[in-house]
């Protein structure tokens, strides 16, 4: 009884991950767009509950949820002229697009149901103290780049969104 | 029987997939920059997948938290850039950013 449970809110977090990809991509308002990348993130923060990975759930949530989608409705509303919500968003040659990625698409999940692919039995554990370990030991270098980075990105924004210094002299 | 390790690489692919059309397809620099997003999730998922399915170790989800960092890191500035090319070309369609020199 539990097990189909389990699997239903599964398949449940699927299909809000796949439905809302594709409003993100289909529809014709960028606001729309927006809030349905909020349930695509959501759902993808599902799924890695799912593979025990709490942790990343975690960040998923905080980062991408709270910081990255934050970020993008803000530019939604810098980036247009609104006119009562309604930001319009063409897309262009969208068959012409869709038939390419159509084939890709079904290339790659005709292999990966075909495949024969070699599978643990593993268990599900916290990961919060091990990734902890991996981030200070194996992921060292990585760890640190990654703060430099952080830092460069968190400058280069600031410099690149202020006004020229030109426009502030007249 | 399919097992739901290959319903994660599924929902991976598909992510994938709408990602690019997403990229392709979409006229705002905005709409690009979610579909960027997608693809960055799909690629984060996939490396979640493997690391519990087949390498049985948490060296695929520190990718993950490699992935995930840059793609902050890559939204700051692409907006930043994007705010830029409104002040001035007063749009923020790809297809009209056409001149090196504003």
């Amino acid at each position: 009884m539990i097990d189909i449970l389990i699997q239903a809110i599964f398949w449940l977090f699927v299909v809000l991950t796949v439905g809302s990809a594709i409003v993100v991509v289909f529809s014709k308002r960028i606001i729309y767009s927006a809030f349905a990348l909020l349930f695509t993130l959501i759902g993808v923060a599902g799924l890695y509950v799912f593979l025990a990975a709490d942790f990343l759930a975690a960040s998923q949530m905080l980062i991408y949820v709270g910081g990255i989608l934050t970020l993008i409705i803000f530019g939604v509303f810098l980036t247009a002229k609104i006119y009562g919500m309604t930001i319009p968003d063409q897309a262009h040659q969208r068959y012409l697009a869709l038939l390419p990625v159509a084939g890709f698409a079904a290339v790659l999940i005709h292999v990966l149901f075909s495949a024969d692919w070699n599978l643990l039995q593993s268990t599900a554990e916290p990961t919060t103290e091990n990734l902890g370990k991996l981030l200070l030991t194996t992921y060292l270098v990585p760890f640190e780049v990654a703060s430099v980075l952080l830092l460069a990105a968190l400058i280069g924004a600031m410099r690149i969104s202020r006004p020229r210094e030109e426009d502030d002299d007249r | 029987m399919i097992d739901n390790f290959q319903v994660y690489l599924a929902v991976g692919v598909i992510l994938f997939c709408l990602g690019l059309l997403c990229v392709m397809t979409r006229k705002s620099a905005i709409s690009v920059l979610m579909g960027v997003e997608l693809i960055l999730n799909s690629a984060a998922l996939n490396f979640v997948v493997f690391s519990k399915y087949t390498a049985g170790n948490l060296l695929g989800q520190g990718a993950a938290i490699f992935i995930i960092i840059l793609a902050a890191a890559e939204a700051a500035v692409a907006l930043a850039i994007f705010l830029n090319l409104y002040r001035t070309i007063s749009t923020a369609e790809v297809n009209r950013a056409d001149q090196l020199r504003g």
